[in-house]
């Protein structure tokens, strides 16, 4: 493999507080150096003038689809989805066709994911076989065979039971249990957030109190248990606010929220227009500004985008019936950015460590650093470059977002996996 | 179709303003008279075809479009969901873009989804009227609500409570956007359970109770009390319900005025209002469908872009 010596780049390594003009040399699939004037005879040089330098960024939370859909996304459409976005490594949960319940299932997609090209990608198992909330997966065999975490998202963990069960069991792992906070009784056939827009559109609410009473479940067994617990896809004021409370308790508690509740509201919704229509729904101001203040202090430790591709027949039909979720891999960065940066709600070095760093952290993967000896996983991209979100140009299989047509800057110029480069500025979808 | 000054559809009343309502009502007025008639028949629509869309059970409103129609001349067809190929798994779209292959000018569509009118109106040429979409809007039953309420008393100023299960009704929505537009004031009372969330936000009052209700308004608009919301736990029973929500002739009596009665139909009696009220000398529930003909006919004429200033001389001379 030829070696790439990246240059004149802006590098920003959060996870050791590196945020300077130096150069980045990759050898043999690692880091190999990080500094000024690096010099390789027979390296491929990527011109990164103007644009950042970072570590490829890393998303726990997406929805392959693959064993099951694979109409509307593969592990290999996913993963160059993902690459295309700027992700090196991504996390799929285990709501596939079968469920990813076992460790046969969890080697299928290790292996898919081999063959795939783009992103790495780490499969997470359920907590319960089938997701059905009753019985316990094992996860030992799933951790074994690749597993990096467990959830039964698309769900919540069913019972406190099983919940504080999961957690314990978890110990052993030394794995987190991602949960999906809904209190599904309070949710029951509801489509969007339950508010004014709610009200005036006649469609049945989600109240915050459906997320908030799992969060608070799920605290007080995290403070219990010892386990450690992350939510998914936080959506609410009153989510943050005990996140944070527990969080100066000690309890071993990490979040995420997704682009999409920190940059939109429920009035996206307000035409019923479905690629607005997400689990959890996209709340009122109050709660993007709760969020984004959870962000910048630390109460949230990462963005994850929950990319949940539907097939166009799926979202073409009345609001009550299309699914739930936006596909949101290749739209990230530039929401962030856009969102965020140019929001002042918090910088990039500090916004890319939600990127990196942290989801690294939180699941243990090798990823999120460019620390020499680290994998050469890394993205460029310049922050100022502006673009326009077609969706008929995604990698992805799905064309489900609310964020079309918006300009958005920050266009990714180079994606890099283990040192090869798995994304170029300008790659357009295959045939 | 082109569709006159209202636009090509009839959605709701939620983004009418206030004079396109008042066209309409005042379009109204003039059909009222044809179905007076020994020959209840004037060539309006001659030549226009209707597609009734009817997606969820109806009697009274899918009968009082199929009359406005019948009168005004136009050709229709009348679509139930059992028995189409919507229970072969069509999907919305599907079903109206065949529909509109056969070249038709109008859907008039009630369908369980709310914004399913909308919907079908921005994937389709023809103009669609919306005559109920899931707990979203019934617009013609607003209007013909406004229409009835105007027979009696000038709206702007008026007292409407909306009673009962205002959280699933598209009537009690578009009664709210038409009456407030028009300059009444509006109300709804029912239990909490059945309230939506930031009600009182759009601009209206909330009583909980039934009895101060009756004792602050001149309307009352009692709406049906469906048996599911008793399975699905809203209410207790509806025993209970009648006797802390019902419209009951002894509630009536101790108003300090006498109060209109109105229901958008069909009644549960003895659930949400007590038979002497309805058949009592308040009540205008008969009356509110003989407007709901009218009202139709001057929908479907509008949106036909018939020109409202010509609506008296169009209905012409009955047919012979």
């Amino acid at each position: 493999m030829r070696p790439i010596l990246i240059r004149g780049g802006r590098v920003i390594d959060p996870a050791n507080g590196v945020d300077a003009a130096a150069d980045v040399l990759l050898l043999e699939g690692r880091v190999t150096a990080v500094g000024p004037g690096l010099a390789r005879e027979d390296a491929e040089v990527l011109d990164a003038a103007g644009c950042v330098v970072a570590p490829g960024l890393v998303d726990l939370h997406v929805h392959l689809r693959e064993p099951g859909r694979e109409d509307v996304e593969t592990i290999a459409t996913g993963a160059r989805a993902a690459a295309a976005g700027g992700f090196t490594s991504v996390c799929a949960m285990p709501n596939t066709d079968p469920v990813t319940d076992n460790q046969a299932a969890v080697g299928f997609i290790v292996s898919q994911a081999r063959k795939a090209g783009g992103a790495r990608v780490y499969p997470i198992g359920a907590v319960s076989l089938g997701q059905k909330g009753e019985q316990l997966a094992e996860f030992g065999e799933l951790v074994g065979a690749g597993a990096v975490a467990v959830s039964d998202d698309g769900r919540p963990v069913a019972t406190a039971h099983l919940m504080r069960t999961a957690l314990e069991y978890a110990l052993t792992f030394g794995i987190p249990v991602i949960d999906h906070c809904e209190d599904v009784s309070l949710s029951a056939g509801g489509a969007m957030h339950e508010g004014l827009v709610s009200t005036r559109l006649g469609l049945k609410g989600i109240p915050r109190a459906a997320e908030d009473v799992i969060v608070a479940r799920d605290l007080a067994l995290a403070a219990l248990t010892g386990g450690h617990v992350h939510l998914a896809h936080v959506s609410t004021a009153g989510a943050v606010a005990m996140i944070r409370e527990a969080k100066a308790r000690g309890v071993r508690v990490t979040a995420e929220a997704t682009p999409h509740h920190l940059a939109l509201t429920d009035e996206a919704c307000a035409a019923y227009d479905t690629n607005a229509k997400m689990n959890p729904p996209l709340r009122e101001s109050g709660d993007v500004a709760a969020l984004r203040a959870g962000l910048a202090d630390g109460t949230i430790d990462c963005i994850a985008t929950d990319h949940a591709p539907h097939h166009y027949d799926a979202k073409e039909q009345e609001f009550d019936h299309a699914p739930f979720g936006v596909a949101g891999l290749e739209t990230a960065l530039g929401i962030a950015i856009t969102e965020l940066v140019d929001g002042g709600v918090l910088g990039l070095p500090a916004l890319l460590r939600c990127l990196t760093s942290r989801p690294a952290e939180v699941a243990h993967l090798p990823a999120g650093t460019l620390t020499p000896g680290a994998p050469a996983d890394v993205v460029v991209f310049d922050p100022a470059a502006e673009w326009t979100v077609d969706p008929a140009r995604f990698f992805s299989k799905s064309r489900n977002t609310p964020f079309a047509r918006r300009r958005l800057k920050g266009v990714v110029r180079w994606t890099i996996v283990g040192g090869g480069i798995v994304h170029r500025q300008g790659d357009t979808p295959g045939p | 179709m082109s569709g006159g000054r209202l636009g090509k559809d009839l959605l709701g009343l939620e983004h009418l303003s206030a004079d396109d309502i008042r066209l309409i009502l005042d379009t109204a007025e003039p059909f009222k008279e044809i179905s007076e008639r020994a020959i209840k028949k004037v060539p309006v629509l001659r030549g226009k075809t209707i597609v009734n869309l009817f997606f969820e059970p109806s009697t009274r409103t899918r009968i009082s479009f199929e009359f406005a129609e019948k009168r005004l001349s136009a050709d229709t067809v009348n679509v139930a969901s059992a028995g189409s190929s919507v229970v072969k798994g069509e999907t919305l779209v599907d079903t109206a873009r065949n529909l509109e292959a056969m070249r038709i000018d109008m859907v008039v569509m009630r369908h369980g989804a709310s914004g399913a009118a909308r919907f079908l109106g921005e994937r389709i040429e023809s103009s669609v009227i919306n005559a109920g979409d899931g707990k979203h809007e019934h617009p013609t039953q607003g209007l013909l609500d406004l229409l009835t309420i105007r027979d009696h008393r000038p709206i702007a100023g008026t007292k409407v409570c909306i009673v009962g299960d205002v959280l699933h009704s598209r009537v009690a929505r578009s009664n709210i956007w038409g009456l407030l537009k028009l300059g009444a004031e509006v109300a709804v009372c029912g239990p909490q359970t059945l309230l939506p969330l930031g009600i009182g936000e759009l601009g209206v009052r909330v009583f909980r109770r039934v009895e101060e209700a009756i004792e602050w308004a001149d309307v009352l608009n009692v709406l049906r009390l469906q048996l599911e919301r008793m399975q699905a736990g809203y209410v207790p029973s509806t025993r209970e319900y009648y006797r802390v929500f019902g419209v009951t002739l002894e509630r009536l009596e101790r108003a300090p005025r006498d109060l209109i009665i109105m229901h958008p139909g069909p009644m549960n009696r003895g659930v949400e209002i007590d038979s002497r009220v309805a058949d009592g000398p308040h009540a205008v529930i008969l009356d509110q469908v003989t407007n709901g003909v009218a009202v139709r006919m001057a929908v479907l004429y509008l949106l036909a872009g018939g020109r409202p200033e010509l609506a008296e001389s169009a209905k012409g001379a009955p047919e012979r």
